[in-house]
């Protein structure tokens, strides 16, 4: 049924893809992401896998060997993080156009400059126009279980797109945690076998993929691309409800965290959720309405469902661990905005700035951010939407 | 399996294209008519032309073929108009003239 073990995200990850065994990796090493081919390739020498490992020169031509033995019919995967996301971003849209259900264990990390190793969400919000379904995990339990359901995501025939599974780096892909794996076995027969309706390698169907399109067709083209990642949200919630009977952990399209009768809310994505429910915790024994959205799928944007979430709720935190440089708002900032000006919400909303480049995020920070929101409550407005946290100003 | 791509043609709708654009099947671009873009096409003269065949290899969309032994008549469905076949030719059997 399961057993207990003692893993670091990038070990869980590497646990996991032994287990769904995928036809193929191309990967470049960039820290905090390089354990994952690390080990992968450790598994691939010692035939603990039958996956061709293909050491590759850069990770341009990490996503483009992907893109090549996906299209050939071989579930394919590669893992990267910051600059080299950054160095795969044609490629990224390539993959989603082409409809290509490739997986990327994302280890989340700053872009630079300057330069740094650590955590924030840059990389993969820099990405979150290129058409894949982006997946975002609390800590090395859910990015285990998001690996392995996956494939199933993206092979769904409403979906067909790649996906982005990802996990904060260093917090998340070092720290060791505790964890319940599946068998072997479970995961097999869960993710099943790979059996795409058209690929390269069928001499019976030639096919070409990822012509040039005049523009008579492009529009039209990404249209229909977008249908398959609005499709993707259904898909997620169905594949979660399957693997909560193999495994007995539930999920959803975010978690919602003492939300029942909450006055106040943040809405977070990645590890530091972890450190904002013991903000919660704390706060709810003084008595206080507090409660906390963690955003699982982002992409495509789970917008009716999150305005739901945050019915009756007076003031929202926005927490962006990313600058957008819009001098506005961040990824997690516009979508939910927009989501609460369509529901002609008045929840008021204060975005923040937190976390860059792995700034750490303390309780007492998030107990001052829940602080500010009974501020904005009281004062009936919010003063200044747009701001920093846990930075020396 | 073979796509149909007369199916695509310039006013279809986003929910009638292939999925990811992909296209089934092969020697498609025979089916594609790209003659329909020149200007000019080429002319032949019977009287004139001796069927040397030097326009057979120079025509880059294979317009002019030999078949049971003589030149064939000519096939511009993916004629564009370049006019190497009106340069190569010895007896000037082949003038190019405006299309519509």
């Amino acid at each position: 049924m399961s057993r207990r073990d003692r893993l670091s995200g990038n070990e869980a990850v590497a646990e996991a893809l032994r287990q769904i065994n995928p036809d193929v990796m191309a990967a470049f090493p960039i820290t905090p992401s390089t354990e994952i081919p690390q080990y992968f390739s450790k598994l691939v020498a010692q035939g603990k896998v039958d996956s061709e490992f293909i050491p590759v020169e850069s990770e341009h031509s990490a996503m483009s060997a992907v893109i090549g033995s996906q299209a050939a019919g071989a579930r394919s995967v590669t893992a990267t993080s910051s600059a080299g996301l950054a160095l795969m971003w044609e490629e990224l849209y390539l993959a989603a156009s082409n409809r290509l259900p490739c997986v990327l264990t994302l280890v989340n990390r700053a872009l630079s400059g300057p330069i740094n190793i650590n955590c924030d969400h840059s990389d993969s919000m820099g990405a979150r126009d290129a058409g894949w379904i982006q997946i975002y995990a609390e800590n090395n339990q859910e990015v285990y279980d998001n690996l392995c359901m996956a494939y199933r995501i993206a092979e769904h025939k409403d979906v067909k797109l790649p996906i982005m599974v990802c996990q904060d780096g260093f917090i998340t892909s070092h720290a060791v945690e505790n964890i319940v794996l599946n068998e072997d076995e479970d995961v097999k027969n869960f993710v099943g076998e790979y059996e795409p309706e058209n690929s390269l390698l069928n001499p019976e169907c030639p096919m070409a993929v990822g012509p040039y399109s005049v523009t008579n067709y492009y529009f039209e083209a990404k249209r229909a691309q977008a249908e398959a990642l609005k499709n993707a949200k259904q898909v997620v919630l169905d594949i979660a409800k399957e693997y909560e009977a193999i495994s007995g952990r539930s999920y959803g399209l975010f978690e919602e965290y003492k939300m029942d009768d909450a006055e106040l809310a943040v809405v977070i994505i990645g590890s530091a959720a972890g450190t904002t429910k013991d903000a919660v915790d704390k706060l709810r024994a003084e008595g206080k309405k507090v409660g906390l959205i963690k955003i699982r799928l982002f992409r495509p944007f789970p917008a009716d469902e999150i305005v739901e979430a945050l019915k009756g709720v007076k003031a929202v935190a926005l927490m962006d661990r990313t600058e957008s440089y819009n001098d506005t708002c961040g990824p997690i900032g516009a979508d939910v905005t927009t989501a609460l000006y369509r529901a002609k919400s008045d929840t008021l909303a204060i975005n923040y700035v937190y976390g860059l480049g792995g700034r750490d995020v303390r309780v007492e920070d998030m107990e001052k951010v829940y602080a500010d929101l009974q501020e904005a409550v009281d004062n009936g407005k919010v003063v200044n939407p747009y701001r920093y946290m846990g930075i020396r100003e | 399996m073979k796509t149909d791509i007369s199916k695509l043609s310039l006013d279809c709708k986003w929910n009638e294209l292939t999925e990811g654009m992909q296209i089934y099947g092969s020697s498609t671009s025979v089916e594609f008519k790209t003659g329909e873009w020149a200007s000019v096409k080429p002319v032949i003269d019977e009287d004139k032309c001796i069927h040397c065949f030097m326009c057979v290899p120079v025509c880059p969309d294979s317009c002019i073929v030999v078949k049971d032994g003589v030149r064939a008549p000519l096939d511009l469905n993916h004629c564009k108009g370049c006019g190497i076949c009106v340069h190569v030719c010895p007896v000037d059997a082949l003038r190019m003239e405006g299309a519509k």
